[in-house]
């Protein structure tokens, strides 16, 4: 019988360590208790690898010599905020945004480089939530109103979220938004096919999942007109994302974390 | 044993009706912030936490200072804090109310926060902290009442009790650690990924917690006549120095590490607070305000002269409890957000309603230690009697 790994982690936590225990059995995998335990959830040596078993593990892939080609685009952008409800209070402290543009130097910032190609130097890329395999901001949620789906995807429950913003402290990229104050008055146009939200509660760019969940792309993908966003399959090695990877010299924002972020982005 | 707090002078009464005026103020203040949302605050999308959780930080150590006096007192048999023991015991129920309020009040939508317990998760340290501060809570409540509850009927403690208050030690120290671990196991904020936070909260605590606790006595000295003892004043200071020279040697530290490596993530905010960063130095004149009280306090407070002088000791506790207040209640929660994830930076601070908020949650913090000060004090008094 095997033990998924949320199933494992519940038994962990209930010993109080569950926080530290992933990284306790990488770091000590020659002990009995941590032989037990990856045995236990089949693993190798990093356990935070592991749902690569699962069947679907979605990524994007964004092609970025495609992008900074059309100077000033926000196609992807107004699609999602137009779908989203998302609210425009014009200030930057009340702001709300799943999709935006930050320049390549701030995205990257990890990766100083003072002579940069012309061809992204100073230039504005798109940037959202990474959706994590192993997301800080689900492991800080004290009421696990932000989790993930199977597929990989970092979800968050309105409905439940407390407003205690820890997940936007502990979110490496700041990708989450929260509801200073109530956003309904200032969506331009409430699209009534999703849901508005209320003050004083966190959200984020969810991929699209009820797009995805009926076999659509997510919009900014569709939006994109140089088609430079790639949405699919990572664990299929003959999906689209994978073909892309496999010709490309790809980056990732902050992997150095081991957050292990789900966007690709090809230079 | 409660009635003792409600009969009082006309300047007892005068006192609470002042905080009750202030709590009323903040309390409007509240239901603002409940009608408008956590945007009537200086906080924003790049500095998600402002006052409430610094504050919030800042109290858990005076909460945790009370086993400064728990300690000696119960496990090494130190007669000399009997006077002051159960007053360090109330300040630290004090303090974990004002903890959870500054929680509550920083709640986005705060009729949900049984959520916490409706699904407990155990990975997350927002669930360990609120189980260690409802637990040490608990504690606290159940030792002071019994203790003092003997003390009324002039009978020794029952014996039950005293396994209880050890188990309030180590406890004491856990409420600090996991505060600590709430903000030193995000791998996303350098500034705070720092395995000596907690030991540095610990002993910021260890000397705030007691200076106020030594203020708070110089003040009922002047008003009741309550005098906490010489000897156990003395070695209140001696804790105090002992701790402050640790906290300033964890800075120190803090400073070497994130200079001398030099790795630009770590030293921007560093740089922001204590130097400024890209023309934005809000923070900078705290600082040096903090480090400098910081100096003083020392001065003071290592010279046995300065330190067994009445005024002088006076003063320099002050000095450590303002310093400390700055640097851990004000300046390292806001700057682990500056400069944000994408390098900017986009300053903090706290709007009029924010700050009156937090100055009524601290007005009722001194009005539950004034009210269980003037019970304990009563009790013993008539017990003298």
């Amino acid at each position: 019988m095997s033990i998924s790994r949320r199933t494992l982690l519940k038994l962990v936590g209930a010993t109080a360590i569950g926080a530290t225990a992933e990284r306790f059995i990488s770091a000590h995998a020659d002990t009995s208790t941590a032989r037990i335990l990856s045995k236990a959830v089949g693993a190798g040596k990093r356990l935070s690898r592991k749902k690569t078993a699962q069947p679907v593990r979605l990524a994007m892939v964004l092609d970025l010599r495609k992008c900074v080609s059309q100077l000033g685009c926000t196609k992807c952008i107004e699609a999602c905020d137009k779908t989203h409800n998302i609210p425009d209070f014009g200030d930057s402290k009340d702001e709300v945004k799943w999709i935006w543009k930050e320049p390549y130097e701030n995205a990257f910032l990890d990766q100083e480089n003072f002579y940069l190609t012309d061809q992204f130097s100073n230039k504005k890329i798109p940037v959202f939530c990474n959706n994590c395999n192993d997301p800080p901001c689900v492991e800080v949620c004290p009421t696990q109103a932000t989790y993930q789906r199977t597929e990989g995807i970092v979800m968050m429950d309105w409905h439940r979220c407390i407003g205690c913003r820890y997940c936007m402290a502990a979110c490496p990229y700041g990708s989450r938004s929260f509801n200073w104050r109530d956003p309904r008055p200032f969506i331009n146009d409430i699209n009534p096919d999703y849901p508005t939200r209320m003050k004083g509660v966190v959200e984020k760019c969810t991929w699209c999942d009820e797009r995805v969940d009926q076999g659509l792309l997510p919009l900014c993908v569709e939006a994109c007109p140089v088609k430079a966003m790639t949405f699919g399959n990572l664990n299929d090695p003959n999906s689209d994302v994978r073909q892309l990877l496999k010709d490309n010299f790809s980056v990732r924002r902050k992997p150095g974390l081991g957050t292990s972020p789900e966007v690709y982005y090809l230079v | 044993m409660i009635e003792h707090a409600l009969r009082g002078g006309r300047g007892y009464w005068i006192w609470l009706t002042f905080l009750g005026a202030v709590i009323l103020v903040g309390l409007y203040f509240y239901f603002k912030q409940l009608n408008y949302g956590l945007g009537i605050t200086g906080m924003s999308r790049n500095v998600s936490w402002g006052l409430y959780i610094a504050q919030f930080t800042f109290m858990v150590g005076v909460a945790a200072s009370a086993v400064m006096v728990v300690l000696p007192y119960y496990l090494h048999n130190y007669k000399a804090f009997g006077k002051i023991t159960i007053l360090g015991e109330f300040l630290a129920i004090s303090a974990v109310v004002m903890c959870m309020l500054f929680v509550f009040v920083d709640l986005g939508q705060p009729f949900r926060i049984l959520n916490v317990f409706l699904y407990p998760t155990f990975h997350s340290m927002m669930f360990w902290d609120i189980v260690a501060l409802s637990g040490y809570l608990v504690l606290n409540v159940i030792i002071t009442r019994v203790t003092l509850g003997a003390e009324h009927k002039s009978i020794a403690p029952p014996k039950w009790i005293r396994p209880i208050i050890i188990l309030s030690i180590p406890w004491a120290i856990s409420i600090h650690t996991v505060t600590a671990f709430l903000i030193s196991g995000l791998g996303g904020r350098p500034f705070w990924l720092t395995a000596i936070m907690a030991p540095r909260f610990l002993a910021s605590a260890f000397s705030a917690g007691p200076a106020l606790l030594v203020v708070l006595c110089f003040v009922m000295k002047r008003i009741t006549g309550f005098d906490a003892g010489n000897e156990a004043l003395k070695k209140l200071g001696l804790i105090i120095t002992y701790a402050m020279c640790a906290n300033v040697f964890f800075i120190l530290m803090e400073f070497f590490t994130t200079f001398y490596a030099g790795i630009p993530e770590d030293v921007a905010h560093l740089q922001y607070l204590y130097f400024g960063l890209d023309g934005h130095a809000r923070l900078v004149p705290w600082m040096w305000t903090s480090a400098l009280l910081a100096i003083g306090s020392l001065v003071l407070l290592i010279n046995p002269q300065t330190r067994n002088n009445r005024r002088t000791f006076l003063i320099g506790c002050i000095m450590v409890f303002l310093s400390i207040w700055i640097d851990k209640g004000l300046g390292l929660v806001i700057t682990g957000f500056i400069p944000s994830p994408f390098g900017k930076v986009i300053q903090y601070w706290p709007t009029a309603p924010e700050a009156l908020i937090v100055v009524g949650i601290w007005a009722l913090g001194f009005l539950l230690i004034t009210m269980f000060y003037k019970m304990a004090l009563s009790i013993r008094e008539q017990v003298e009697a």
